[in-house]
């Protein structure tokens, strides 16, 4: 995580020139990440059958022509399953580093800008949440409130708001020690105004480097959440689902649906990884 | 110790959160009588302020007492009890595959960087988006179903039985955070290979072996310990889906069980004992880090 130590240049003009600087790996995982979202966004047009349609003469179909990627147990077409469950298992993660980044910017912000008690009170009240496992918290979210995307995907979202959060706090101290926000305040800006239109757009590459690696992870607790049971409900595809419900194949043999759910998930984590990084290299000249 | 206040609070009061009776919630999802449900709020004393319920159940709690499981229709702490070895035994396993071959992996990226650097660099990223239970799947239909070296499921009996039955899950548990411990151990030890004193070392003629042991894995040991104790106390929250892939009969495998059935009081009662788990394994690792180096001992104690 040694992404977590770097703060942003002050200088944002380093931005502009980001396309230029994407190494092999990112560029690959940004192809990967886009590819993903498309296949997400697109599935029911490019999807050959219905995700949920049972064929039982059609059991344990090896790869062809009519199944690219073969059956399930059940018959269903594996690829149109992988393709469908790019919808929940992407949109998830989603949700968890949306709130997790909007509430994770305001608590930095205004505990950088605030300073003394509510910052010392804020710093430890982050600390409490990091060291509550996210997937504990989750579990405990599912049994009060019942399976489903909804419950651990906010769990998830407070889980995740001190990894955005205490990095940001660390650079918006630093921001809010530079003279050009001391020349904001003497020109007579607001506070509010000033964080909105310098402070957070100066933080925004941070934030975006460290919402792309916490979407990968999300992605990953979540996935494992499903996988137990207590998260998106079939027949909705999933991935984590998928890779549960062919556990029981893989005694049979037939390791297919498993295997490729969980391919698609370590290339998706995997990917939302090395973006983050690359990202982080090219925003803030990380070389490590 | 705040941390674990306010996980206790949490844990008991995500029940009073959710609109409706959480004598409902507690009775397990079944359609209840009124009967049964004024027994439930008799037993747990729902009837009470928050605060003193509370009280009475985390005084309990302490005293290792968790109340009735209402599915189960026995006691929660004789539940967690009559699993909690073989949840240990899992977390030491992965604990110890972990920390030998993440630090081993990374002081030879470091060391070696031109040969080893790069190769380990990569499979290292690769492998920490490994999930547990995609290794798990991995794993079974490679050593277990198809070369047939270990069983597929269960927990075994007897020490040696055991220890065979839970290798694979061991590993597949470890196996995302051997790469992390190994990219911290890198960085680490890289960080002190490239420092001055290291050069003087090499300068004065004292062999590569020594520079390694006394000069850069000493001053190293530090965040590579942190890193790893971190790393094992996430373990308890991760033993949940290794042994529920691997259909071990565990700590982790009851909570995720009565999480799924809404069996709240064996839910709290093992939140709260993972979270402790993780709580005392960070203080551990404070106290040792205060140990090796007296520096970091102020900062320790908070």
């Amino acid at each position: 995580m040694s992404v977590l130590q770097v703060a942003p240049k002050p200088d944002s003009r380093e931005i502009t020139s980001w396309g230029a600087r994407f190494d092999g790996p990112t560029t690959v995982a940004c192809v990967i990440v886009v590819v993903f979202t498309l296949a997400a966004v697109f599935a029911p047009v490019i999807a050959p059958y219905d995700p949920t349609q049972v064929d039982p003469s059609a059991v344990y179909q090896g790869p062809s022509v009519a199944h690219l990627l073969g059956t399930d147990n059940t018959g269903r077409d594996i690829l149109s399953r992988l393709l469908h469950g790019a919808r929940s298992s992407l949109l998830g993660p989603a949700i968890v580093v949306l709130i997790a980044a909007v509430v994770g910017t305001v608590i930095a912000v205004s505990a950088a800008w605030i300073g003394g008690r509510f910052d010392a009170f804020v710093s430890r009240a982050l600390d409490v949440i990091f060291a509550f496992p996210g997937l504990i918290l989750a579990i405990v979210a599912v049994a009060v409130i019942g399976p489903g995307l909804l419950a651990p995907a906010a769990a998830l979202s407070i889980s995740y708001i001190p990894y955005i959060a205490r990095v940001l706090r660390t650079a918006a101290i630093r921001q809010r020690n530079l003279p050009y926000i001391a020349a904001l305040e003497v020109q007579g800006f607001g506070a509010v105004a000033i964080c909105v239109r310098h402070l957070v757009p100066n933080l925004l590459p941070l934030l975006i480097v460290q919402a792309t690696v916490s979407y990968g992870y999300a992605l990953l607790d979540l996935s494992a959440i499903s996988f137990l049971g207590l998260g998106t409900q079939p027949p909705t595809p999933e991935w984590g689902l998928m890779v549960a419900n062919g556990q029981s194949s893989i005694i049979a043999g037939h390791v297919e649906q498993s295997l490729y759910a969980g391919l698609t998930i370590l290339v998706a984590v995997v990917a939302f990884n090395v973006l983050g990084q690359g990202l982080a290299k090219a925003f803030m000249g990380d070389d490590r | 110790m705040t941390t674990l206040g306010v996980a206790s609070v949490v844990i008991y009061g995500a029940m009073f959160i959710v609109p409706g009776d959480p004598a409902t919630l507690l009775v397990g999802g079944s359609k209840p009588n009124p009967e049964a449900l004024a027994a439930v709020r008799r037993q747990f004393h729902l009837d009470d302020p928050f605060w003193q319920s509370y009280l009475r159940w985390l005084s309990g709690a302490v005293r290792g007492d968790f109340g009735v499981s209402l599915v189960y229709r026995s006691p929660v702490s004789d539940l967690i009890a009559s699993r909690a070895l073989t949840t240990i035994l899992l977390v030491a396993y992965a604990a110890i595959v972990i920390v030998i071959a993440g630090v081993g992996l990374g002081v030879l990226a470091a060391w070696k960087e031109k040969r080893a650097g790069v190769v380990i660099t990569m499979a290292t990223t690769v492998m920490m988006g490994a999930p547990t239970f995609v290794m798990a799947v991995i794993f079974v239909a490679v050593f277990a179903t198809g070369l047939g070296w270990f069983p597929v499921f269960g927990a075994g009996s007897g020490l040696t039985d055991r220890l065979w039955h839970l290798t694979l899950p061991a590993f597949a548990l470890a196996f995302s955070w051997i790469a992390y411990v190994a990219q911290v151990t890198r960085a680490a030890v890289r960080d002190e290979i490239r420092s001055e004193h290291v050069d003087t070392a090499h300068a004065r003629g004292v062999p590569e072996r020594l520079i390694l042991r006394r000069h850069v894995l000493r001053n190293a040991s530090g965040p590579i310990l942190t890193v790893s104790g971190l790393t094992v106390a996430g373990l308890f929250a991760g033993t949940a889906v290794a042994e529920q892939a691997f259909g071990i009969n565990g700590i982790g495998a009851l909570l995720v069980e009565s999480a799924a059935k809404q069996d709240l009081a064996i839910v709290q009662a093992i939140s709260l004992v993972l979270v402790a788990a993780f709580v005392v394994v960070n203080m551990l690792v404070d106290l040792c880090n205060a140990l090796l180096d007296p520096r970091a001992a102020g900062r320790a104690a908070r």
